[in-house]
């Protein structure tokens, strides 16, 4: 520890004081002790404050987007039967206004859960290539090349789909190339990151000796991994693969480019579609605030809300099943 | 040496929130309207009656170049003024200036039909004209089409293009999101209000005109400004070519102004600003340069309803 000579203000063990002269050992011995348990008591308090800030806000964000999300059922009489279950959403229209939001529901549902079932076994391959196989110089060149991936903004992923993807669909797959099969191929790429990294982690936590007591017991490697360590990291996988599909559920861009943005049912993964989160992004700035229109965004942004909810309930309850 | 690292650390922070708490203020400020603002650093500028202070300008992203570059002389010209234009959509706009957040809301739709309870306290200022017409993919092959067709095309009746001439080509459709400004002039004057059929959704013009340019087949609807070039070709309607001459005597009928609305009359620098935007300067040169009509040379004039009559 320095001592201080100079006369200026210093910062002296979390205390400032102007210093003139050389402190005696004794005082500064017993002063410090004190100024310890003010340290303490500092620390604390910052570390406190950002807990309650990152607490408020959510709690503020939750009761904002619930007062504002309902109101078009209780203010504009919106019925919740109809927003949920009716497939006809049309709301400028002034003699016959109707708000059925199943499509944008179903959307939302069908490329999160399709882009899961390509990024999901991707990811989760990845994760045993890096930790099982080639611990080394896979995870080298691996590590690296996920992390880019995250990030890559998603306006790029967007534009990318909407110049290389949407053409090439239109051309060798059918249909018009604005598609369900353009958003949860993009949406799979974004999501395959995430997934990757947190499989990674619950694979690499995994304790060493299971994989002795396995090889000891004379299984292969490729026996080893299916039948002892995945089933053991299961919970985490599953975790990585929930946190994927969160992801995929809240994006809006990226799937706003290259889905098309249709507001009937697709019948097949070649249709247009929409999600939630693009029907917000296309209208929000074109509605006023406290119109029955925007009341109805809202509404859909309370049920993103609610389904985040969901994922992350759902990511506790898989997370207290892990045993290892 | 640990210490004085420390206090230098910690000089540096308080400087940047000083710093950070400067430019707060600053921007904070910017909502309170009118030329008070900053008297109290400069009162030799009373003689000369100078513009001065700072304003904000929201709303219509489809306003937003030309209202931003006619910020920018507008503030070479008076160095001690501040404009601010954001973007954020015509219904961000009005909402914001009837509720007395910006001093000047931009919207590209009367505010009659967006805020009907609000829009008395509103005044307008039509600011430019701007002219659209349907567009569609150049293999497409027909550069004319009635009206009644148009019609039968938007609304899904007729699906090829064959029907009306051109090439054995599925009709694919372009359209806008529902609560669009864009959507609800094309809907009105160039479909006689009736409801498209489902296709396609895309809110930037520059996106749609991608995809029209890219997809076999595509028919959407575009400013006069987007089209530059041949990656898409505009029609006429019943014969008549969208051009500026046609929409200011009147006979080209998609069209619609571009409003600046203020919280009752303007004042001070919102007021300057709306003259300047409206001075000749303005109209015969920044408007054309970005694509726009001049609202001064139109021979027609058009009310909240959408009835048109000759000046």
């Amino acid at each position: 520890m320095q001592i201080c000579i100079y006369p200026i203000m210093t910062y002296f063990r979390g205390v400032w004081c102007i210093m003139e002269k050389i402190i005696p050992a004794k005082e500064r011995l017993i002063k410090s002790s004190k100024n310890r348990m003010d340290g303490e008591l500092r620390g604390k308090i910052l570390v406190i404050l950002c807990a309650v800030i990152m607490i408020s806000a959510t709690i503020s964000i939750t009761i904002f987007l619930g007062t504002k999300g309902l109101q078009s059922f209780i203010k504009n009489g919106v019925s919740l039967i109809e927003f949920l279950t009716s497939t006809h959403w049309n709301p400028t229209n002034q003699a016959n206004p109707e708000y059925g939001a199943l499509p944008f529901i179903f959307g939302s549902f069908a490329v999160t859960f399709l882009a899961a079932l390509i990024a999901a076994p991707l990811g989760i391959g990845a994760a045993i290539f890096m930790t099982e196989i080639a611990p080394s110089w896979g995870r080298k060149i691996l590590q690296p090349v996920v992390e880019l991936l995250v990030g890559i903004p998603s306006v790029v992923y967007g534009f990318i789909g909407l110049t290389v993807l949407v053409p090439f669909v239109r051309a060798h797959v059918g249909g018009l190339g604005f598609s369900l099969l353009s958003g949860m191929i993009v949406l799979s790429v974004m999501i395959l990151p995430t997934i990757t990294s947190i499989a990674t982690d619950a694979m690499g936590s995994l304790p060493k000796y299971l994989r002795e007591g396995s090889y000891a017991l004379g299984a292969t490697r490729w026996q080893t991994i299916r039948k002892v360590l995945i089933p053991a990291a299961l919970p985490g996988l599953l975790t990585a693969v929930v946190l994927g599909m969160a992801r995929a559920f809240g994006e809006a861009l990226a799937v706003q480019m290259v889905i098309g943005n249709v507001r009937n049912l697709p019948s097949s993964i070649l249709d247009a579609s929409a999600t939630l989160t693009t029907i917000i992004t296309l209208n929000m700035g074109h509605t006023t605030y406290g119109s029955v229109e925007n009341n109805t965004l809202w509404s859909m942004g309370l049920i993103l809300l609610v389904m985040s909810f969901a994922f992350i309930l759902l990511i506790r309850y898989l997370s207290s099943r892990r045993k290892l | 040496m640990k210490s004085l690292k420390k206090l230098s650390l910690v000089t540096l922070f308080a400087a940047l929130m000083v710093f950070m708490a400067a430019c707060g203020g600053g921007t904070s400020k910017d909502n309170t309207s009118g030329t008070d603002k900053k008297n109290d650093t400069t009162p030799k500028t009373e003689e000369k009656q100078e513009l001065s202070g700072s304003l904000t300008v929201s709303g219509s992203s489809a306003m937003q170049p030309l209202v931003a570059a006619a910020a920018e002389e507008f503030m070479n010209a008076n160095p001690k003024a501040d404009i601010q234009v954001n973007a954020g959509g015509s219904g961000t706009g009005l909402s914001q200036v009837s509720e007395g957040s910006v001093q000047i809301g931009n919207s590209d739709v009367f505010a009659e039909e967006k805020i009907p309870d609000k829009a008395s306290e509103l005044v307008d200022h039509k600011v430019a004209v701007v002219g659209m017409t349907a567009a569609v993919n150049p293999k497409v092959g027909i550069k004319d089409i009635k009206k009644a067709d148009l019609i039968k095309v938007f609304t899904g009746k007729i699906t090829n293009w064959k029907e009306l001439g051109g090439k054995d080509q599925k009709i694919v459709l372009v359209n806008r999101p529902d609560s669009s400004g864009t959507r609800a002039i094309f809907n009105k004057f160039a479909l006689d209000g009736a409801t498209p059929a489902e296709g396609i959704t895309e809110d930037s013009s520059n996106t749609v005109k991608k995809i029209i340019n890219e997809t076999d087949g595509a028919i959407g609807y575009l400013a006069f400004s987007y089209f530059t070039d041949d990656s898409v070709t505009p029609l006429a309607i019943d014969g008549v070519e969208p051009t500026e001459e046609n929409v200011q005597s009147g006979k080209f009928q998609v069209w619609a102004y571009q409003h600046s609305y203020t919280k009752g009359e303007a004042d001070g620098l919102a007021k300057a600003f709306l003259e300047y935007l409206m001075s000749d300067d303005i109209q015969n040169t920044l408007l054309k340069e970005q694509g726009y009509l001049p609202v001064t040379k139109m021979k027609v004039e058009r009310d909240a309803k959408g009835n048109q009559k000759d000046l």
